[in-house]
């Protein structure tokens, strides 16, 4: 395959467009079929058995009379999960993690499951299994964990990545380190130095749809799975590996997917139905509650971060170091490594580090969500360089762009930059009216800064002619929020041709070759390039077919908008032919046309966003409100601008509830408190105002069209910009996320005190 | 248990079922009619995903018994368009992208025709308020509010 990747200049005739989605008038007619809307002839319904307890050693389970139950046709318990994993130390936490195997590790950690004839002897049926649990004291609380005090969640677990192998297990996993340069030394150079610690509570996707599945194992070894995931090529692999089945035999169709924001990029469930239809001889529905959802499926981690940034009089920045804990739940993860490649990723710097701790704790295994890690990090850097900006007299924008990261610049993670937007989206905010605007009493206006990375990976995308010339595209990274629309706007200018003539669809596993997940905001960036792969593949048999029409040579037959035209002055009296007119043909030029691609999608170009708002705060209550929200990101080029403004609106209110919000709340039980979307509060309609985008265009050089990826850098300036905001409004710098009423009130009245 | 027998109109259609006494609404939708356009994200209430509309009233059906139907009237999402024409609210979110992974919609769908059916010109303020016991994770609500503002324009003109 000779695909040139590379950017080249172009105008545009359908992408940059805002056509209507091609599954949009399903979408709003209640017929789309998502995770719990698939019905099987003879399905059964399953529910799992959760523990009650943070930590326990599961001493016996005895489902006997449950077995017993009329209308129980499956009980199933980890033996019936059976460790295949042979070493892979990953996908055994993935095992033990979808049913426990020695130790309830979490409030919610699944220990058995049912399959009955309908939901309330389902229900019944979980009520009739006796577990004997053996207490085990628990520790949920990120810095308590890592403490050396702190009870151990897996005794054989000892720190990776220290310079000496310790002695004793840890509740810390792992040690990770980034940067260059000496920060000792930069530090002595600097005038000004900021040094604080941050703390961010643990918050959930929140997507509104629970996991849900139906499992069809039948009896000659073969199996089904209907799935809401982002990624049914990973479900595949993981499910089979799991069950023990080769991964052909096993098709995953994902359907319409109602959220995911990385917390659909893990197998909880899927698993276990499958075990479930397999013991029962029976298609296997399975729905989480949403109070399941909550307990077992999700969060990010919980994080306690210190920050020190020194800089000169004149503004420069001289060095800058973080320390940042994350928690990982109860199984070993890589998100403290993730927030500190992050962390300072912004900016130029001459003398960087960055450590990063795992942290193992009884709350459920961490999941990725939107830009994972990197929010809290973006708190605590975004947090602590306004504070300097505002200790040196410096305007916290310019301050800013005059330490912004350039084309050329050694990021704090490793590898050099090429073109990226931090410094136009900073410049984009500095002229925006936005930051110019009247601010009231009790208001405040705050500025934030956010890095993704964003990924390629494993793609691979079929486009099929039909002889009516009409194009089918079939992609394999699941549609989280208007893909299909994007890629076939991508389709048909390739192929030069109207939107309307191409109809996308997601693919199951069993009709495309392998793709890596819709994350890392790949889904567009990907399946993008390997469209137009196809597209390109496609044109060249369509002109091949044209020249065999016309009976000339195929060097003569050139591609444009979306016709074969015979070129040079021999062939002057033939015209030209449409693709329809290739295509009503083609059953007798050698059969149908098609393009197919299979690409790993390199080259995906960083992502910079500045966010602004305005918080209003009541001294009274300690309560806020956003008054007024600006979203400035680089998107590369954006192929459907009104998906990548909701891309943009939707990360920023996520943050927006994160900031002020939401957090899960454990009791001393070790027990979630809060299990629900009344007592876990995301924004509402009425909690915020419009939120106002403005899309910068930095052509990513490692894409044709120049698109970057959109979709998670939007959630990272926000907890900053908002803190940022509060500490404005109410005159005290807030270090802990969410800022609820209490604590800000506590804030206010601590500074009150201090004042005195 | 032994099933209750309901007579009841759904969508302008009469439908006769037969559900145990402790079944939702949504359950009953779902399940028994085949009708999976109202979406349970929660189950109590909070999410507003299962949003119909009970004799001129908004309701969620996950907190309203199948039982309790008998002898009304049920709106859902499946009975919004008529044939192929779509409810001017259901054009104008397609216009605006207000919707990305669409679980949510058709529950805001069935609000907001509420809310304009009971306030044809509502302030941005107003709607943000009618809409708040809906939940969306994907768009920030802000081209739902635009959505609704526009269909509220196209509907007092028609």
């Amino acid at each position: 395959m000779n695909f040139d990747p590379r950017f080249s200049g172009r105008k545009f005739t359908s992408v940059g467009t805002r056509p209507i989605r091609p599954d949009g008038v399903d979408k709003v007619t209640g017929r789309a079929r998502y995770g719990a809307d698939f019905n099987m002839a003879g399905q059964l319904v399953g529910r799992v058995l959760r523990s009650p307890h943070a930590h326990a050693r599961i001493v016996k389970i005895d489902t006997s009379k449950a077995e017993k139950l009329a209308g129980v046709k499956a009980v199933i318990t980890a033996a019936d999960l059976p460790d295949l994993t042979n070493g892979d130390a990953a996908m055994y936490d993935v095992l033990d993690n979808c049913m426990a195997r020695t130790k309830a590790l979490y409030d919610g950690h699944a220990v058995a499951a049912v399959a009955a004839v309908d939901a309330r002897t389902a229900r019944q049926a979980l009520k009739l299994i006796e577990v004997e649990y053996e207490l085990l004291p628990h520790v949920t609380d990120v810095d308590e964990a890592a403490k050396h005090s702190a009870p151990l969640i897996n005794d054989a677990i000892f720190t990776e990545g220290l310079e000496e192998k310790p002695v004793k297990p840890s509740n810390v996993t792992k040690r990770s380190q980034f940067g260059h340069g000496d920060v000792h030394q930069g530090f002595g150079h600097a005038d000004f130095i900021v040094e604080r610690s941050f703390k961010t509570e643990q918050t959930h996707q929140g997507y509104i749809e629970p996991h849900a599945c139906v499992a069809n194992f039948s009896s000659d070894g073969t199996a089904d799975l209907w799935v809401c995931t982002q990624g049914h090529f990973v479900y595949r692999q993981h499910c089979a590996q799991l069950l023990g089945m080769e991964a052909s035999k096993l098709r995953v169709t994902s359907s319409e997917i109602g959220g995911g924001f990385g917390g659909k990029t893990h197998v909880w469930a899927e698993p276990v139905a499958l075990a479930l239809s397999r013991k029962a001889g029976r298609p296997v529905k399975l729905v989480m509650t949403r109070d399941e959802v909550f307990r077992a499926s999700g969060p990010t981690s919980a994080t306690s971060i210190d920050v020190k940034i020194g800089a000169r009089k004149d503004g420069t920045i001289t060095a800058a170091e973080a320390t940042l804990r994350y928690s990982c739940g109860p199984y070993a993860g890589s998100w403290a490594e993730i927030g500190a490649m992050t962390a300072f990723a912004c900016y130029k710097l001459d003398n960087v580090k960055t450590v990063g701790y795992e942290v193992l704790v009884n709350r459920p295994k961490t999941a990725a969500y939107r830009a994972p890690s990197a929010p809290m990090a973006a708190f605590a850097v975004e947090s602590a360089v306004d504070e300097l900006a505002k200790m040196i007299g410096m305007d916290p924008v310019d301050f800013r762009i005059r330490n912004a990261a350039q084309e050329g610049t050694r990021s704090s993670y490793g590898p050099v930059y090429g073109p990226i937007g931090i410094g136009p989206t900073l410049e984009a905010v500095k002229s925006h009216p936005h930051m110019k605007a009247p601010l009231g009493k009790n208001q405040g206006r705050g500025m934030a800064c956010g890095f993704w990375f964003n990924f390629g990976g494993q793609t691979c995308t079929d486009l099929n002619i039909g002889m009516d010339g009409s194009v089918s595209l079939a992609v394999g990274t699941v549609d989280v929020g208007g893909s299909r629309a994007s890629l076939s706007l991508v389709a048909a200018e390739e192929l030069g041709i109207a939107y309307e003539q191409v109809k996308a669809i997601v693919a199951d596993t069993s009709s495309l070759g392998y793709n890596d997940m819709t994350d890392g905001s790949r889904g567009t960036f990907s399946s993008s390039m390997a469209t137009i792969s196809a597209a390109r593949n496609a044109i060249k048999i369509l002109r091949e077919r044209a020249a065999q029409m016309w009976d000339i040579a195929v060097d003569d037959v050139v591609w444009e908008k979306g016709h074969a035209i015979a070129k040079g002055e021999k062939h002057g009296n033939l015209g030209k032919l449409s693709l329809k007119e290739i295509a009503v043909e083609s059953g007798k030029t050698g059969g149908p046309i098609a393009g197919h691609s299979e690409l790993v999608a390199d080259g995906a170009g960083v992502s910079f966003a500045t966010h602004i708002c305005d918080i209003e705060v009541d001294p009274e209550t300690g309560a806020t409100r956003v008054l007024r929200y600006t979203v400035v990101q680089d998107a590369g080029k954006a192929v459907h601008p009104t998906y990548v403004e909701g891309q943009y609106q939707g990360g920023a209110a996520q943050g927006i509830g994160w900031a002020l919000n939401e957090e899960y709340i454990y009791g001393k039980d070790g027990r979630l408190q809060n299990p629900g979307f009344l007592d876990y509060r995301i924004p509402v309609c009425s909690d915020l105002p419009m939120i106002d985008t403005q899309i910068l265009e930095i052509p990513n050089p490692n894409h044709p069209y120049g698109v970057r990826g959109v979709g998670e850098t939007s959630i990272v300036p926000p907890l900053a910009a908002i803190a940022n905001a509060v500490s404005n409004a109410a005159g005290v710098r807030m270090t802990h996320i969410p800022m609820s009423p209490p604590r800000i009130l506590a804030a206010i009245e601590a500074e009150r005190e201090w004042s005195k | 248990m032994a099933g209750v027998a309901v007579s009841t109109t759904i969508n302008g259609d009469t439908v006769e079922f037969l559900c145990q006494p402790d079944e939702t609404l949504l359950d009953v939708l779902r399940d028994r009619l085949g009708l999976t356009g109202a979406k349970e994200g929660c189950g109590t209430g909070d999410c507003g995903a299962c949003s119909v509309i009970l004799d001129d009233r908004l309701v969620c059906s996950c907190l309203v018994l199948g039982a309790e139907t008998e002898g009304r009237r049920v709106e859902t999402i499946e009975g919004m368009a008529h044939g192929d024409k779509l409810h001017p609210l259901q054009q104008k979110f397609l216009e605006h992208a207000a919707l990305q992974c669409g679980i949510c919609t058709p529950g805001f769908l069935i609000a907001a025709k509420d809310l304009l059916a009971k306030n044809p010109d509502p302030t941005e303020e107003e709607i943000r308020f009618g809409l708040a016991g809906n939940l969306c994770r994907c768009t920030g609500y802000d081209k739902i509010v635009r959505a609704v503002q526009d269909a509220a324009i196209v509907m007092k003109g028609a």
